[in-house]
């Protein structure tokens, strides 16, 4: 089934076409990949997915519902969530604070304090941080501040989670533990679609993977079917 | 076990508050006239800085529109005061700020940082000239009388506002949109990014901290007997909290009320002391709270009471 449906995507900054009439869809429980040279409109399509941008021109529809011009916080309590390229944690605040406050208003019907609190720890626990839990979040080292996006965006209930560059600047041993988590992520049911620059984890834990260049979608199919397409070969190696 | 793991403030017994406000309820029983009218201008600056801090404190934006919100309500006892029972006017100096935060709240608070600061007091300034506009060019007036009231009762009324301001600031700090405007504050796009309506949240908070400085504003026109735009809309209403709250420390609802406290008792005092060095003295320990004191005099006792550990 599918669960998210992009028809036509347009965004336009002034004079820059930064995306331009881009189809795509995300199928229930996959996880998709979405990768492109740098300035290929990668964040910029995940700006428009999760609200932060308008779009120019083109739909967006989650579980048959149009949600082209929904607030970003409409949208996460329809269930997308996301995390950034770079990190926007409350940083003054505990790491549990920065998980209970996604959990007390991410969800589409709202939760009493007592089980805000629970799902919060819930979370911190499944990304393995809960060690960590009164820290100041600004406290923790770059991996666990990337786990604690995770947590603060699964917490508000997703049913797609929007994972932007969530392995850049981790050394491999982190990575692994990243990949690993990513589809412990999507064993809960969750459905994935994440930006990513580090190839040998996209290409192993994607069912699918979308490339953009200069804000046009280039290529679309399995790891396998992108490794050997012609288009993505020159885009990548320019050749 | 929970609440260990928030960065939320302790907040004193009830019995000690309920103390405090029976002492202070006491006071024109056995005080002079002079020291109930020196508290009824603490008390105002209290509720200024208080209901200042209840928005601007966790979201971080600085509001210098103070001064509009207090003046609406002195204007609000100006034209109606004598027509309705004084609650209900003070009901309705606080009533007319709030629907006037709303509207500059759905206009100002897209604006961030400088933006915002600039934009508020340009507000401010602007409908201190509207009102006297239209006091020269329809009722042909500058200024206006105000109904007399009893120093004590207009100290009476203060106290019930300060009550209401500060069950309201301990209210939204303990709750989760207390969280959420601290979410604001510390970083807005991904308060936004985790379902928080942010503009709502934030229009009604501006609001609510407005009502309570149109409340006081309504109250203390009585005590000037006659009051001009200049007077209602002085710029010192918007830029004193902003000062007393970094003054006594923003963390949590204390903070304010002892910096605007002990701040208008010093001004008070270096006014009648030292008549001419006032406002020299003033600016040195101000500017020397700001340099020693950078969390202001909370920061000092929380200092203090780490010391033992």
């Amino acid at each position: 089934m599918q669960l998210l449906l992009g028809k036509g995507i347009t965004k336009q900054f002034g004079g820059l076409t930064a995306l331009y009439n881009i189809d795509f869809h995300i199928n229930e429980g996959e996880i998709v990949g979405l990768i492109g040279p740098n300035g290929a409109g990668k964040t910029t399509l995940f700006n428009i997915l999760s609200g932060a941008y308008p779009l120019s021109a083109g739909t967006t529809w989650f579980k048959g519902e149009n949600i082209s011009r929904l607030k970003p916080n409409e949208i996460c309590r329809r269930g997308i969530a996301r995390t950034f390229q770079l990190i926007k944690l409350f940083g003054n605040m505990t790491v549990y604070e920065n998980v209970l406050l996604a959990s007390l208003f991410g969800a589409s019907e709202s939760v009493s304090a007592e089980e805000a609190g629970r799902h919060a720890l819930e979370w911190l626990d499944f990304v393995g941080i809960s060690a960590a839990a009164a820290a100041p979040a600004a406290d923790l080292t770059l991996a666990n501040q990337k786990r604690l996006e995770v947590a603060r965006g699964l917490a508000t209930r997703p049913e797609l989670m929007l994972l932007d560059e969530l392995m850049a600047g981790l050394n491999p041993a982190e990575v692994a533990e990243a990949m690993k988590l990513v589809t412990r992520i999507r064993d809960r049911g969750i459905t994935i679609f994440m930006i990513e620059h580090v190839m040998k984890a996209i290409m192993d834990i994607s069912d699918r993977i979308i490339v953009l260049h200069f804000g046009t979608k280039i290529a679309e199919g399995t790891p396998k079917e992108i490794a050997a397409h012609p288009k993505v070969i020159e885009v990548y190696l320019g050749v | 076990m929970a609440r260990d793991l928030t960065t939320a403030k302790k907040f004193l017994p009830l019995g000690i508050h309920l103390f405090l406000f029976l002492l202070m309820a006491a006071v024109p029983l056995w005080a002079q006239p002079y020291f109930v009218i020196l508290l009824n201008t603490i008390l105002m600056y209290v509720i200024l800085t208080l209901s200042w801090a209840i928005f601007s404190g966790p979201t971080r934006y600085i509001s210098l529109a103070s001064a509009a919100f207090f003046g609406i309500g002195v204007y609000t006892m100006a034209i109606l005061g004598q027509r309705f029972p004084l609650p209900l006017v003070i009901g309705f100096g606080g009533a007319f700020s709030f629907i006037l935060a709303l509207f500059m709240g759905f206009l100002t608070l897209r604006l961030k940082g400088m933006y915002f600061i600039i934009f508020t007091f340009g507000t401010s300034e602007l409908i201190r000239h509207l009102i006297l506009w239209l006091e020269a060019n329809f009722t042909g007036t500058v200024g206006r009388w105000v109904v007399m009231v009893d120093y004590s009762v207009v100290y009476y009324v203060l106290l019930v506002i300060f009550l209401l301001a500060l069950l309201t600031a301990f209210a939204i700090a303990r709750s989760k949109f207390g969280l959420a405007l601290k979410g604001i504050g510390e970083y807005e796009e991904a308060a936004l990014h985790i379902g928080i309506n942010v503009t709502t949240l934030k229009t009604i908070t501006f609001a609510t901290s407005a009502f309570f400085m149109g409340a006081a504003g309504a109250i203390m026109a009585t005590r000037w007997s006659y009051i001009d735009p200049a007077i209602a809309f002085n710029p010192l209403f918007s830029f004193m909290p902003v000062l007393m709250a970094i003054f006594g420390g923003i963390g949590n609802p204390y903070g304010p009320v002892l910096g605007a406290a002990l701040f208008a008792l010093l001004e008070e005092v270096l006014t009648t002391r030292f008549p001419y060095y006032y406002m020299l003295l003033f600016g040195m320990i101000l500017i020397a709270v700001i340099l020693f004191l950078p969390s202001g005099l909370l920061g000092l006792v929380k200092r203090k009471s780490k010391q033992p550990e």
